[in-house]
């Protein structure tokens, strides 16, 4: 318990420390929410779909959390190079709760960076439709950035060095960030844009914060939750099989 | 009693044999000087010998204990000081070993005490507040000293401690690791390319060279058989005077990226 404990302090006190890495991550939500959220506005309305800041908030919410919660995972790559990942697997402690303590703490900073991006969206004109349901949100956002965090940490288990780090941005970040339907409704959207969508976990993520946020749901909210338990209790199981492998 | 036995250790590779049948052993309180040349096997024995790679065949025993049957009993009997600075440079000096008494499971009251106590010895209690990336490579390897002394290990690991530091820091680590030998009685077992370290430190040296233990015996010992008069002499007429390049590895990647991007 105490392992798990001081594993996801130390990735809190990492993250308050690195006060630009705060602001730096935030630049992009923001960014977003302004440029994607005013400049379709008005096209979105005239297709009767009514505010798209509304909608896009919780997409960009989730993306800001994607974002945050694959990196944390993927930071076990800098332990390495740093090598402070050998501090703690020459410790006598389980593999297995490194893993969940680092996986739990970086899911916390992505889900304080969820946090934030919600409150930033208030700037953008957005409010949510039922104040009571904020707990619940906050609840689906730790979901969220677990499952993606363990991915994290399942990838950079797998991968020797940051060379294959960009690619991972490229070719698994990005796609599962815009086919998630965190900038358009999935409704209505060609066959195979439809069958990614659905295969992307962060499309269920999405859909959950909307259901809770503005009230409109594609799959349904019993769904997004039970997909997004499934799918992170795999990656969790995935994560920790990989990360008992590493060999230093 | 020997604390360390290693009997017919082999680590095989695929087609590569990095150790093939090494046996020797340690005493207690002993200090052990592990040499070879580059790509010898030190670094693969010492990573069997601390739980991070498993044998392919062989007996080892560590205080008594099995690395592989019993990696956590093996654990808590040795610290080790790795070859790379292994600190966590957004951590202060004190959150360093703050965590790692946690993770040994020191309970609080005395886990404060012997922080305090052992950074006093490295002489960093005044800065234990500070982010270990403003430390020095002198500073940084004394934290990891005494970080590795957090548990009171019987057997301490040092692979290459001394690489990159200036003559007098190098003095220094020794008279600290000396005091706990004779203090503590607690075992050192290190590797280092600096052979007159060893040659003044270490009771017993070790050579290895290809996998295979080529020496063995007190530095006085491995002189005359070899008619040296100095150990470096004994070690270049053991294992030649070619240089052995590695092939570098992920790991020294790794490295040499990192050179790349901290500042120091």
């Amino acid at each position: 318990m105490s392992t798990i404990y001081i594993l996801w302090l130390r990735q809190l006190k990492r993250y308050f420390r690195s006060k630009s890495r705060i602001i730096g991550s935030l630049a992009q939500p923001l960014l977003f929410l302004l440029a994607l959220g005013y400049g379709f506005g008005a096209v979105f309305q005239k297709a009767g779909e009514g505010s798209y800041i509304n909608f896009l908030a919780p997409g960009v919410i989730g993306m800001s959390i994607i974002f945050t919660s694959i990196f944390s995972g993927m930071e076990i790559i800098w332990d390495r190079q740093f090598g402070f990942l050998k501090e703690t697997l020459v410790a006598p402690v389980s593999r297995f709760n490194i893993m969940l303590g680092r996986t739990l703490g970086g899911a916390t900073v992505a889900t304080l960076q969820g946090i934030i991006v919600f409150l930033i969206s208030f700037i953008a004109g957005f409010h949510p439709y039922n104040w009571a349901l904020v707990p619940a949100l906050i609840l689906v956002m730790m979901l969220v950035a677990l499952l993606f965090t363990a991915l994290g940490t399942m990838i950079a288990s797998l991968l020797d060095d940051m060379q294959g780090f960009q690619l991972i941005v490229n070719f698994l970040v990005m796609p599962l960030f815009f086919l998630s339907g965190a900038l358009f409704p999935l409704e209505g959207l060609p066959k195979i844009i439809d069958i990614l969508a659905k295969i992307d976990p962060l499309s269920y993520g999405i859909d959950a914060f909307r259901a809770l946020l503005i009230n409109v749901s594609h799959f349904g909210l019993s769904t997004d939750l039970i997909v997004l338990g499934a799918v992170t209790f795999v990656f969790l199981s995935l994560g920790s099989y990989f990360f008992s492998k590493i060999q230093i | 009693m020997s604390i360390i036995e290693v009997k017919n250790l082999t680590k095989q590779f695929g087609d590569f044999k990095a150790v093939e049948d090494v046996s020797f052993n340690v005493a207690e309180g002993e200090i052990f000087a592990f040499l070879g040349p580059n790509g010898a096997g030190k670094s693969t024995t010492i990573k069997i010998l601390t739980t991070l790679l498993s044998s392919t065949s062989g007996e080892i025993k560590l205080n008594g204990y099995n690395p592989i049957k019993n990696p956590d009993a093996v654990r808590h009997s040795f610290g080790i000081v790795f070859q790379d600075p292994s600190l966590d440079d957004e951590l202060t000096a004190y959150e360093n070993m703050e965590f790692h008494g946690v993770l040994y499971g020191i309970p609080g009251k005395l886990r404060k005490e012997r922080i305090e106590h052992l950074l006093n010895f490295v002489e960093l209690w005044d800065r234990r507040n500070n982010l270990v990336k403003e430390f020095s490579g002198g500073m940084k390897r004394r934290l990891e000293i005494a970080r590795g002394l957090l548990h009171h290990p019987k057997i301490f690991f040092l692979d290459e401690p001394t690489l990159g530091l200036d003559p007098q820091t190098r003095k220094h680590m020794w008279d600290y690791l000396k005091e706990l030998n004779r203090t503590e009685k607690i075992t050192v077992f290190f590797t280092t390319h600096y052979i007159e370290e060893a040659e003044n430190i270490a009771q017993r040296v070790a050579i290895i060279d290809h996998g295979k233990i080529v020496a063995l015996g007190t530095p006085q010992e491995l002189k005359e058989k070899n008619n040296s008069n100095s150990l470096e002499e004994a070690f270049l007429s053991l294992t030649g005077k070619t240089i052995r390049d590695e092939e570098a590895s992920s790991t020294d990647r790794l490295r040499t990226r990192r050179r790349a991007w901290t500042r120091k």
